[in-house]
């Protein structure tokens, strides 16, 4: 694709550009920063664009962000982003490619939470961990017939390595969006009114700017509940935990979601004694019961880890005047006063809250929900009276709708579609979501309750199916066999409803099943497409050969193509 | 698409899995049965797919009812004095049952059968979830549940009782009182209190609790971190009664291992593993030198180590060695004629030493406890082998008893289960004499150490064309051997070995009655 985009580019790039659509705005793939499409909190790599295609973009691009604007009817953007997140970048990539002239505000670094304080950095750890996990299990690396002796880390090389890891993708990012000749405006955004967007240091906004359409993109921050002091210490979010300034020898983790289980994962391989601290009656409640149980199984009873369920963590002392990290912890239903821990440090990872202050929204007569900017399913912002307000839209963690970093970017270049003239709904149910444990959890559509719910209501019957990890070759080769794929669908049309994977490389394998419901494929079609052997993927080949569909017919694949 | 025709059809899974993973029809319905109907066999679905999830991750490689190894109380009484067969009253232990490669403690879920149910064999009594999956677990024996040592929703390590069986009424409230005994004393499956020796061993344990650490700033009030509570749970160790040493006052996993009495095991970026098993016997372990610069170190296999132990044990009795040449030329002919019908020198030598050994008992017996001799019923000769990597002595039972055509036979079987490592200790640990043979690689002579447990061992060197004079003055040339025993001088003394090296000898030089 890159190379492709190289020569298609430079060639346009000569040509005419005068249109609206440039072919070379059209197809700026090589530069095309893809790779950040991960989850919120769990980006995974990035894919590099080559250097030549990047300076033929750039050249044609820059020249094409405004071409537009003259016929803009006297506003200075067609689109302008506050925010330049994960979310914010996407919508900005496709706005380009759409010849739209665009500027993108942002008050602190280029590329969120996602690239500095999430998902980039997370994994940075979770690489680290993911390897000392296995050179430390002398089992499986006798099985191997492999000798280690006494592995061990250096905590700042770790912390090092995931701070490179956001300045390159940081770096990367911004490029990305200057070659294409999107202006960057500094400063924190604020909408004064319609259409109306005025930008600078925070509390002094002097700069305004007019722009056809805007997109909110701001995100969100850490969630901390009442009652919990954040020394950055002792007690502290996943912002501190990231930059791993000490692994303390026993740390208590508020919140058993994706970023308190990934950080169980990195923490208790390098050495940490961990109690989790759950409010809800199950760990890990976002995801499919089964799912959770296998996890427990597989990533908490072994490992030195200790959990407390159906509790708030009520109060929170970070460590001080010779004493641990104090938290008191009472009955979620009784808020009766339960246990204290005294624990050496504590990560509070109870969610995330919308960052939505100090965006003007009263200006337009918009009132926020619990922090989250109310939209429709196209994105758009509704005021207080129900009504779209025209030409405003919010994505990503700041509407709420799906707080995953690929999510905002799906939803940034759905509004772009329909600033283009081109009606689009996102399929919410078509977004994977992933946790990076070792093994990994990845997930995409309904959970079985949820299906079993729907099914229900809607009359019609829900089958499952399930493999195993054991089964595969590529997994066994590897000594990884622990893990199953499930696949929640309708005997009755073999549509997919849902599946869930845990197991080896389960994020890079939700795609196949992501794509189909994306692409509306249905089960007794995708059974047929071929899995290379011997590969991981089989696992889900397996998982459709598996399943039964009561009306037969394919459809989609009724055109063999000559080979 | 080349690679297709290289491999395996991966979208066979049927290949690609061993049989024994098809989920038993006893196991729970699935939930959601998804009917198996194929459109080609080539796709048939995994069997798995329609198994309950927690089955189908371990059904592979398991039966899906374990067996709980249910052994009498006294077993282990019993076996260390062979031959005196004492029946009490049975009650027996359930034990957490190994229900994969992997596990080394399970939890149990749920127990079928409570305190006073009566249960027969075959009977599932308890629901274990072990690190896999959730398994119904049947007992071997017909009893009573008389009580229940690990609760549902508690752990114990693999081989721990977690339940009492008793066989009848009356033997309930023995059971019981086993019971008390078992939950208030120290954990059982502990090792017998190797402290005294762990101070030799390679990696210094923490320092020995005898000294209570001085109380730190805030207060001990039983704090315990999430490793150590479960180790406690595993090793039975009572949270209140452990001092902790970890910061402000915390019970620490070290703390549990110093109260459990147990090698502490390395924490990731902690200090190397430990480089020599403890030693199991009372011979106290050689110092370990330093390292030699350079050098690559090859931890012992279980063979080896077993070996080691054998070896170091020797050491405590007291052996001396006598040599006997004796002519093999009507042997080696004897060799010629059986040889096509599948027998070995080995098996002549060993036949031969059997019934010399029948003649003398006192060389077959052995000395158990230094305060008297154990005459064995059997003769059971033990054979050295070299196997890859190590060695391991197999048995010919009831040598004196079988032909040689049978003991031909059976000797191929054994060394043939040796090199697959499959003999079962019987097989090579039941031995009363052994006999070892360097003669094929040239050996004249060499003196073998007694195997512990054993009176003697013979070592045989090879025959070899020697001029001898006879008893008229007359040279002649003759293949002659070297036999070398080792006995326990405890119970062997040099008459008695010389007199069955003399009978040896003799059924040797003159072997007609071996093939009888």
């Amino acid at each position: 694709m890159q190379s492709t985009a190289a020569v298609s580019v430079s060639a346009s790039a000569t040509a005419s550009r005068g249109g609206a659509r440039s072919e070379a705005a059209r197809r700026p793939g090589g530069v095309r920063v893809c790779g950040l499409r991960g989850e919120a909190l769990t980006c995974p790599s990035l894919r590099i664009s080559q250097a030549p295609a990047r300076l033929a973009v750039a050249r044609a691009a820059a020249a094409t962000n405004g071409a537009v604007a003259g016929s803009g009817g006297g506003f200075d953007y067609d689109l302008v982003i506050i925010g330049a997140g994960v979310g914010g970048h996407g919508a900005a990539l496709h706005a380009v490619e759409e010849g739209l002239k665009t500027a993108i505000i942002e008050g602190d670094v280029v590329g969120g939470t996602c690239v500095n304080r999430g998902c980039v950095p997370s994994k940075a750890l979770l690489a680290v961990s993911g390897r000392m996990r296995e050179l430390h299990d002398e089992h499986h690396m006798k099985s191997m017939g492999l000798q280690v002796s006494s592995p061990g880390y250096d905590r700042q090389g770790v912390a090092d390595h995931a701070n490179n890891l956001a300045s390159k993708i940081r770096s990367n990012l911004t490029n990305s969006m200057k070659a294409l000749g999107v202006d960057i405006l500094t400063g924190v955004g604020t909408i004064v009114g319609k259409q109306k967007v005025r930008y600078g240091k925070a509390g002094f906004p002097d700069k305004e700017i007019t722009a056809r359409n805007i997109i909110i993109a701001t995100g969100s921050v850490p969630f901390v509940p009442k009652g919990i002091e954040i020394d950055g210490k002792t007690v502290f979010t996943s912002d501190h935990a990231l930059k791993l300034e000490s692994v303390p020898d026993w740390i208590a983790i508020v919140g058993s979601g994706y970023i308190g289980l990934e950080f169980s994962d990195v923490y208790t391989a390098l050495g940490s004694e961990v109690t989790f601290v759950e409010a809800l009656d199950q760990l890990m409640p976002g995801f499919d019961p089964e799912i959770a149980k296998l996890a427990q199984r597989v990533l908490i009873n072994p490992r030195k880890i200790d959990y407390h369920t159906g509790v708030f963590a009520n109060k929170i002392t970070p460590a001080k005047d010779g004493k641990p990290v104090l938290i008191e912890l009472i009955d979620a239903k009784t808020k009766e006063h339960k246990e204290t821990l005294e624990v050496d440090a504590a990560l509070i990872a109870t969610g995330r809250a919308p960052f939505t202050k100090g965006l003007g929204l009263e200006n337009i007569n918009v009132v926020t929900q619990r922090g989250f900017v109310p939209v429709d399913e196209r994105m758009r912002v509704m005021d207080a009276d129900g009504n779209v307000v025209p030409n405003l839209y919010c994505i990503g963690d700041a509407n709420g709708k799906l707080m995953l970093a690929h999510a905002a970017s799906a939803q940034g270049i759905s509004v772009v579609e329909q600033i283009s003239g081109k009606d689009h709904i996102l399929n919410h149910l078509s977004i994977p979501a992933a946790c990076f444990t070792h093994p990994e959890i990845s997930m995409v559509g309904l959970t079985e309750p949820q299906a079993r719910e729907k099914a229900d209501k809607e009359g019609f019957e829900v089958n499952i199916v399930k493999t195993s990890f054991k089964a595969n070759t590529k997994a066994l080769a590897e000594n990884e066999g622990d893990g199953i794929a499930k696949l929640i669908y309708r005997p009755d049309t073999g549509e997919i409803l849902g599946v869930h994977i845990l197991g080896l490389h389960a994020a890079d394998l939700i795609h196949e099943a992501s794509n189909a419901i994306a692409l509306g494929t249905r089960v007794q079609d995708i059974k047929f497409a071929v899995h290379a052997h011997p590969t991981l993927s089989e696992v889900l080949d397996e998982l459709f050969k598996a399943a039964k569909v009561n009306s037969g017919v394919s459809h989609s694949v009724n055109e063999p193509v000559a080979a | 698409m080349t690679a297709s025709s290289e491999f395996p059809k991966p979208s066979s899974p049927r290949f690609l899995r061993p049989p024994h993973c098809f989920p038993p029809p006893y196991t729970q319905p699935a939930k959601a049965p998804s009917p198996r109907l194929r459109p080609r066999a080539l796709l048939s679905s995994p069997p798995m797919a329609t198994a309950p999830a927690p089955l189908s991750l371990s059904a592979s490689t398991l039966p899906a009812r374990l067996r709980a190894g249910a052994v009498p109380a006294g077993a282990r009484w019993r076996q260390a004095r062979r031959g005196r067969m004492v029946v009490r009253a049975k009650i027996r232990e359930i034990f957490m049952p190994a229900l994969s490669s992997t596990m080394t403690e399970g939890k149990i879920v749920s127990w079928s059968a409570g305190e006073g149910d009566r249960v027969s064999k075959g009977d599932a009594v308890v629901v274990v979830e072990s690190d896999k999956a959730d398994m119904d677990v049947e007992t071997f024996h017909d009893g009573i549940v008389a009580a229940v040592l690990v609760q549902a929703g508690e752990s114990a390590p693999v081989g721990a009782p977690i339940a009492l069986l008793a066989e009848s009424e009356e033997e309930v409230p023995l059971a019981l009182a086993k019971a008390q005994e078992l939950s208030n004393g120290q954990p059982q499956q502990a090792p017998p209190a190797p402290t005294e020796d762990a101070a030799a061993a390679p990696p210094p344990p923490p320092p020995a609790p005898a000294t209570p650490p001085a109380p730190v700033a805030a207060g001990t009030k039983g704090v315990a971190s999430p490793h150590a509570k479960k180790l406690a749970k595993q090793h039975r160790v009572d949270l209140a009664k452990v001092t902790g040493t970890g910061p402000y006052g915390r019970i620490t996993p070290a703390d549990i291992e110093a109260a459990a009495r147990i090698q502490p095991k390395s924490k990731p970026a902690a200090a190397p593993p430990p480089v020599a098993a403890p030693s199991v016997g009372a011979v106290p372990q050689a110092a370990v030198l330093p390292p030699v610069p350079g050098a690559t170190v090859v931890p012992f296999t279980t063979m080896q180590a077993a070996v080691s132990k054998n070896m170091v044990e020797s050491l405590a009795v007291p052996a001396f060695r006598v040599g006997y040449p004796i002519v093999t030329d009507k042997l080696d002919e004897l060799y010629e004629k059986v040889k096509p019908k599948g027998v070995t020198m080995t098996v002549l030598l060993a036949k031969a030493a059997a019934m010399a050994l029948a003649q003398h008992p006192v060389v077959n017996a052995s000395c158990r406890d230094g305060k008297s001799f154990t005459y064995n019923s059997n003769i059971n000769i033990a054979v050295a082998v070299a196997i890859d990597g190590g060695l391991i002595t197999p048995v010919l039972q009831d040598a004196d008893k079988l032909d040689i055509y049978l003991l031909s036979q059976n000797w191929k079987d054994l060394v043939k289960k040796a090199r697959a490592k499959q003999l079962q200790p019987n097989e090579y640990s039941s031995g009363t004499f052994t006999l070892s043979n360097l003669g094929m690689f040239g050996v004249d002579r060499f003196d073998a150490i007694l195997p512990p447990g054993q009176g003697a061992i013979m070592a045989v060197g090879a025959s070899k064309p020697t001029v001898v004079a006879d008893k008229d003055g007359f040279f002649s040339v003759k293949n002659k051997m070297l036999v070398n025993v080792t006995a326990d001088h405890r119970i062997v003394y040099g008459a008695d070995l010389a007199a069955f090296l003399q009978t040896f000898a003799k059924i040797v030089e003159d072997p007609e009655s071996l093939t009888l």
